[in-house]
């Protein structure tokens, strides 16, 4: 049987979903309640959310909302976006969020980590790492949705991170993210290489071929995408679509 | 009435609206009274064995429910770490479990692995052994959604009753007599754990 899983990435910005490339130029995509059921009628495996202007903005999960979008949702769902408190933590398991992404408040301070794994278990905790190749070739750390750089070795971090027991890694290259080229296969494999955690690969997927070869060559355990889900056709108009069991399997 | 324990931990919402899918009025409570009363008990959980056991005991549940559970056939499920706490104890922690099932958790270790990671998160087969009323119905191709680090070992060939196959066949699923547990999550398992739950909910 399957055991990869193909994770819809859903962008929140206030109170609707959106789409962009290379973390700007938001796109509205539609009412993410309707668009959880919509997930959960297909059966996805599971859903990850990420509140892009949370961290920025300084405000936390939106626990009315988040607690309406776990209600519709018999699958697992991950949030991320602006968490840096162990009550905030707490909070999203009891509202029926599996696993929780944590990415500027693990960099800033990576003992957050431990601290959240001893409270919620290892299998709950996901580290973000996003990341921009820069002119001599080599990869940059950012947190805040991509717009602040940090001079930590990416993969570094990502060693730290699975050290203080994160319990996988989901790995973006903010530059492939909406641009459907692919995703970052030699970021994907240097992680996967040094790591015994599993990654899930993120920005960038265009079809399905790219998730083979994510899982095939890039070593990844999962793989989540956005604009594959949401957009269809040439003049990608907003249709929420998921590949049913029969059509997963062959993918891989 | 269904009654989830509630000890601070576990992801309860979820379960509770599965429940009301199927049609059962359910609620999260740590009311000796609303308990002692239920029709079938579900004890959820995340995190660490030390964290969870310590805080199950901190409710004072921990005299009513093993009365329940072992003295009064009250059905009982345990789910991921809830199912941790049936056994005696755990490689994870110092403390002992409620030991109503003979058994012990361990962390799944590199070398029964293979190539496979840890945690094991992600969709995975239970076979059933045993033909436990937990499995009963025409689905045969099951699958849930796991999320964990640990499992469970050493438990009589009688009281397993699903194996996943995850490096070896680990023990995913357990039950004796009326109590149940569940290493992987039915209320994030669709329609695999609608039907495992509404077998459940109407023992």
């Amino acid at each position: 049987m399957l055991s990869v899983r193909v994770i819809p990435s859903l962008l929140l910005k206030g109170q609707g979903f959106v789409k962009g490339k290379k973390f700007k130029d938001h796109r509205y995509i539609g009412d993410p309640i309707n668009t959880i059921r919509i997930f959960n009628d297909k059966q996805a495996d599971e859903l990850v959310v990420f509140d892009i202007n949370a961290t920025i903005n300084k405000t936390g999960p939106n626990f009315d909302l988040l607690k309406e979008f776990a209600n519709e949702a018999f699958m697992p769902l991950s949030y991320g976006g602006g968490l840096n408190s162990l009550s905030q933590i707490e909070k999203l398991f009891t509202i029926g969020f599996e696993k929780v992404v944590l990415n500027t408040c693990a960099i800033e301070n990576p003992n957050f980590i431990k601290e959240a794994v001893y409270i919620a278990g290892s299998s709950s905790i996901v580290v973000s790492i996003d990341v921009r190749k820069n002119f001599f070739g080599r990869y940059d750390l950012y947190s805040h949705s991509g717009t602040k750089k940090h001079t930590v070795n990416v993969f570094d971090f990502a060693k730290l991170a699975e050290d203080l027991g994160a319990g996988e890694l989901i790995v973006c290259n903010i530059d492939k993210e909406g641009m459907r080229s692919g995703y970052d296969l030699d970021l994907l494999r240097k992680m996967t290489e040094n790591l015994s955690i599993p990654v899930v690969a993120n920005g960038g997927a265009g079809s399905f071929s790219d998730f083979n070869v994510a899982v095939n060559l890039g070593g990844v355990s999962a793989v989540a995408a956005g604009s594959i889900f949401v957009y269809h056709g040439k003049l990608d108009g907003v249709l929420i679509q998921y590949p049913d069991y029969e059509e997963l399997v062959k993918i891989f | 009435m269904v009654v989830i324990i509630d000890y601070g931990i576990g992801n309860t919402g979820s379960i509770i609206k599965m429940s009301e899918r199927l049609g059962f009025e359910a609620v999260l409570s740590k009311d000796p009274v609303l308990i002692a009363d239920a029709s079938h008990i579900i004890l959820p959980g995340v995190g660490s064995f030390d964290n969870a056991i310590l805080k199950l005991h901190n409710t004072g549940l921990v005299p009513l429910l093993t009365t329940l559970a072992t003295k009064e056939d009250r059905p009982f499920l345990g789910i991921c770490l809830g199912m941790q706490l049936l056994f005696n104890g755990s490689e994870e922690g110092i403390e002992s479990g409620l030991g109503w099932i003979d058994g012990h958790v361990i962390k799944f270790s590199t070398e029964e692995l293979n190539n496979h990671k840890i945690p094991h998160m992600g969709w995975n087969q239970v076979l059933p052994e045993n033909n436990s009323n937990l499995f009963r119905g025409s689905n045969k191709a099951y699958r849930f959604y796991f999320t964990h680090s640990y499992h469970a070992t050493n438990v009589a060939v009688d009281h397993v009753i699903g194996r996943t196959p995850y490096g070896n066949n680990f023990i995913s699923a357990v039950q004796r007599r009326n109590i149940y547990g569940v290493q992987f999550h039915p209320e994030k398992s669709h329609n695999f754990g609608l039907d495992l739950l509404r077998n459940f909910l109407i023992i």
